[in-house]
């Protein structure tokens, strides 16, 4: 039986962790992306088709969907950045660790704010 | 220098220089038949990264949070946006970066996880054929829209036709 790897800088820590949330976060963004343009592609058969597709999205379980698909962007966005000052900032390398806590820190900030607007629009009223 | 730093490849400070800011030799990997491709699809991930950041938050917050958010948004309310070169291009350059940048990244992905030389391959093939048809359908679109289609002569409900 192989022997368990003893602890190191990168594996299981932060970076490790963060390097497989941003893979995941770009696999679900890209596969969206895909289904996406072919969705708006719908404006290009009849404004019916269109609207009566995009009429899905507006429903409470997609309004929970695309709150998640958001989450899911904007982690990927600011662990983006993180990972350019990794490479470009002298210090990047040295600092990762606190720059994915400030990472993690403003996605919940942001992902408040906007979980607040959006479901309040989606599900609310209308 | 503690044992946890960890050192730059860029600090170029293995021969005993200070920092020259180019890359130490035992970190340089092109002189091969890829040439300079994988630095330039790196260099590209960041730099397609920074202009999505601001593409795809402006795309979100214009489309999910202003005014009445998502109920705004049907047939109309495309047609109102392509009626702006700004808009026409904005999503024009949302589409093409957001592409590239995410079929390079599954790129990677595929070249880390698929082992055999042929399943490699072919899922590479499968991901840049669907690249391709997504990249040029959303560029026809943005395009050739018409806010009033007309089939045989007859306009198609819920257009945008002038009076």
């Amino acid at each position: 039986m192989p022997t368990k790897p003893a602890g190191t800088l990168y594996r299981g820590r932060e970076g490790m962790w963060s390097w497989v949330g941003h893979r995941i976060t770009g696999v679900v963004i890209f596969f969206f992306l895909l289904v996406h343009v072919l969705d708006t592609s719908l404006v290009r058969v009849s404004p019916e088709a269109y609207t009566a597709v995009i009429g899905a999205y507006k429903n409470p379980l997609m309004a929970l969907g695309e709150t998640g698909l958001v989450a899911a962007i904007v982690f990927h966005a600011f662990n983006g950045l993180r990972i350019i000052a990794v490479d470009f900032w002298k210090k990047g390398a040295k600092y990762q660790r606190q720059m994915l806590w400030v990472v993690l820190g403003l996605w919940v900030v942001t992902m408040v704010a906007f979980a607040i607007r959006h479901l309040s629009l989606a599900l609310g009223g209308h | 220098m503690s044992a946890t730093e960890i050192q730059s490849p860029r600090s170029g400070q293995i021969a005993g220089k200070p920092e020259s800011g180019k890359i130490a030799p035992k970190y340089r990997r092109n002189g091969n038949s890829r040439g300079n491709f994988e630095m330039l699809a790196w260099l590209f991930m960041r730099l397609s990264g920074v202009v999505l950041v601001v593409l795809i938050f402006g795309h979100l917050i214009v489309n999910l949070l202003v005014g009445e958010g998502i109920h705004a948004i049907d047939f109309g309310f495309v047609a109102g946006k392509w009626a702006d070169p700004f808009w026409q291009f904005w999503d024009l350059a949302m589409l093409w970066l957001a592409m590239l940048h995410g079929t390079n990244g599954v790129r990677t992905i595929i070249n880390d996880y698929a082992e055999k030389d042929s399943t490699r391959f072919w899922l590479k093939m499968v991901l840049y054929a669907a690249s391709a048809v997504i990249i040029i359908l959303g560029t026809l679109v943005i395009f050739t829209f018409n806010p009033c289609p007309v089939v045989d002569g007859v306009q198609l409900p819920g257009g945008f036709c002038p009076a």
